[in-house]
């Protein structure tokens, strides 16, 4: 496969969120808006690039029976890394994304990846699939934010886009809108994979 | 037998140099991250305290558990922040800064920490709600919303997150009415 089609096949053919369908706790948990669906998914990007790349180089070295635990070890230092650069330089986008930082260590696309693409293949190829992978998973987040964001708070990105007259739809940044808009949002991208 | 040895020393290895690389991230984002705390606790504190010429983060007094920082004018005291938090709130810990003048009203409060539902509970944290809070002492309101027969102003679908501030700011206040001698320490204060 080509380097070009590995970056491209996690933003819309294998998308993590909307057709592999992993990692469902901090999509919806953390998409109440636009901005930390960016913080987020940027984030869980560069501990997926990184573990793919370091995981590609290690696993020659590494014996079968303990590949998951080294894996683990791996992503959980690459977390450790962005939740201190995050708490330094990142503070305000530390304090709401809160706990689902230290959570991206069990989040299954990291681990997912490193298991069936980047322990198989090389160091390249690996890379490829961490950015394309966690592109796709950074869009998904910001859409489903955006949508949260627009309708339950009037806003995108903090502007706002309806007038001050808009009632705020409340259950939208509630748990149940995040339910509401995955589900209508992966049906909308079966229908369009399906045409 | 020997697997095994090979097993152990592989993990070892991995973790010794995970935690290598670690403790010198660690190192190099320490000051930045000392950096934010204490621009973060100034932020706060300059929401709730009157104008001062001094550091109030660092001239605090002490007293049980409760540390409260002095702002003052030259030498006398204009103002006093103190940090009160509570769990009645509707999901976790609510933590309060609240300002005040030296003989008791408050300037202001800043939520600290808040995890009340987004949307609803969460609005402790806007302008709006906070700014009921300005002027009041113990004395001339009554401590508590209006849904309990007191003066202060609930949010509509959300009564437990204001119940649990005006609770909070109260206990602060009698905490500090109680101990107001010992924290201002006979300094010259201004009226």
């Amino acid at each position: 496969m080509s380097f070009s089609k590995e970056l491209t096949k996690g933003i819309w053919k294998e998308n993590p969120v909307f057709v592999l369908v992993l990692g469902m706790c901090p999509v919806l948990a953390v998409t109440t808006n636009a901005i930390n669906g960016v913080g987020m998914g940027l984030a869980a990007t560069f501990v997926l690039v990184c573990s793919n790349g370091v995981v590609s180089l290690v696993r020659p070295l590494v014996p079968d029976k303990v590949r998951i635990p080294v894996f683990i070890v791996i992503i959980a230092s690459f977390v450790t890394v962005v939740d201190l650069v995050m708490s330094g330089y990142f503070r305000s986008l530390h304090h709401s994304l809160g706990l689902f930082i230290p959570l991206i260590v069990v989040n299954c696309i990291i681990l997912g990846r490193a298991e069936a693409f980047a322990s198989k293949n090389s160091l390249l190829p690996s890379i490829a699939d961490g950015i394309g992978m966690g592109m796709g998973f950074t869009l998904a987040l910001v859409i489903l934010g955006s949508i949260r964001e627009l309708f339950g708070n009037g806003t995108i990105f903090d502007m706002a886009i309806f007038g001050s007259s808009f009632q705020p739809v409340l259950v939208m940044i509630l748990p149940p809108g995040a339910f509401l808009t995955l589900g209508l949002l992966t049906g909308l991208f079966a229908a369009l994979e399906k045409r | 037998m020997k697997e095994v040895v090979k097993l152990i020393t592989v993990l070892t290895v991995v973790c010794m140099i995970s935690g290598l690389c670690l403790s010198f991230v660690n190192d190099a984002t320490r000051g930045a991250r000392a950096y934010q705390d204490k621009l973060e606790k100034l932020r706060a504190l300059n929401l709730v305290l009157p104008e001062h010429d001094n550091e109030p983060d660092n001239d605090t007094v002490t007293v049980g558990d409760r540390v409260y920082y002095l702002s003052r004018s030259g030498a006398d005291i204009n103002g006093v922040a103190f940090e009160t938090s509570t769990e009645k709130g509707y999901s976790g810990l609510i933590r309060v800064l609240v300002g005040v003048q030296p003989e008791g009203n408050i300037i202001g409060i800043g939520i600290l920490e808040q995890k009340e539902t987004p949307g609803l509970g969460s609005k402790i944290a806007e302008d709006r709600f906070k700014g009921q809070y300005k002027g009041k002492t113990l004395d001339n309101v009554n401590w508590a919303v209006k849904k309990d027969g007191g003066d202060f102003e609930q949010i509509s679908g959300a009564t437990i997150s204001p119940r649990a501030v005006t609770a909070a700011v109260k206990e602060g206040l009698d905490r500090y009415a109680e101990t107001k001698a010992q924290i201002l320490g006979g300094a010259h204060v201004v009226q």
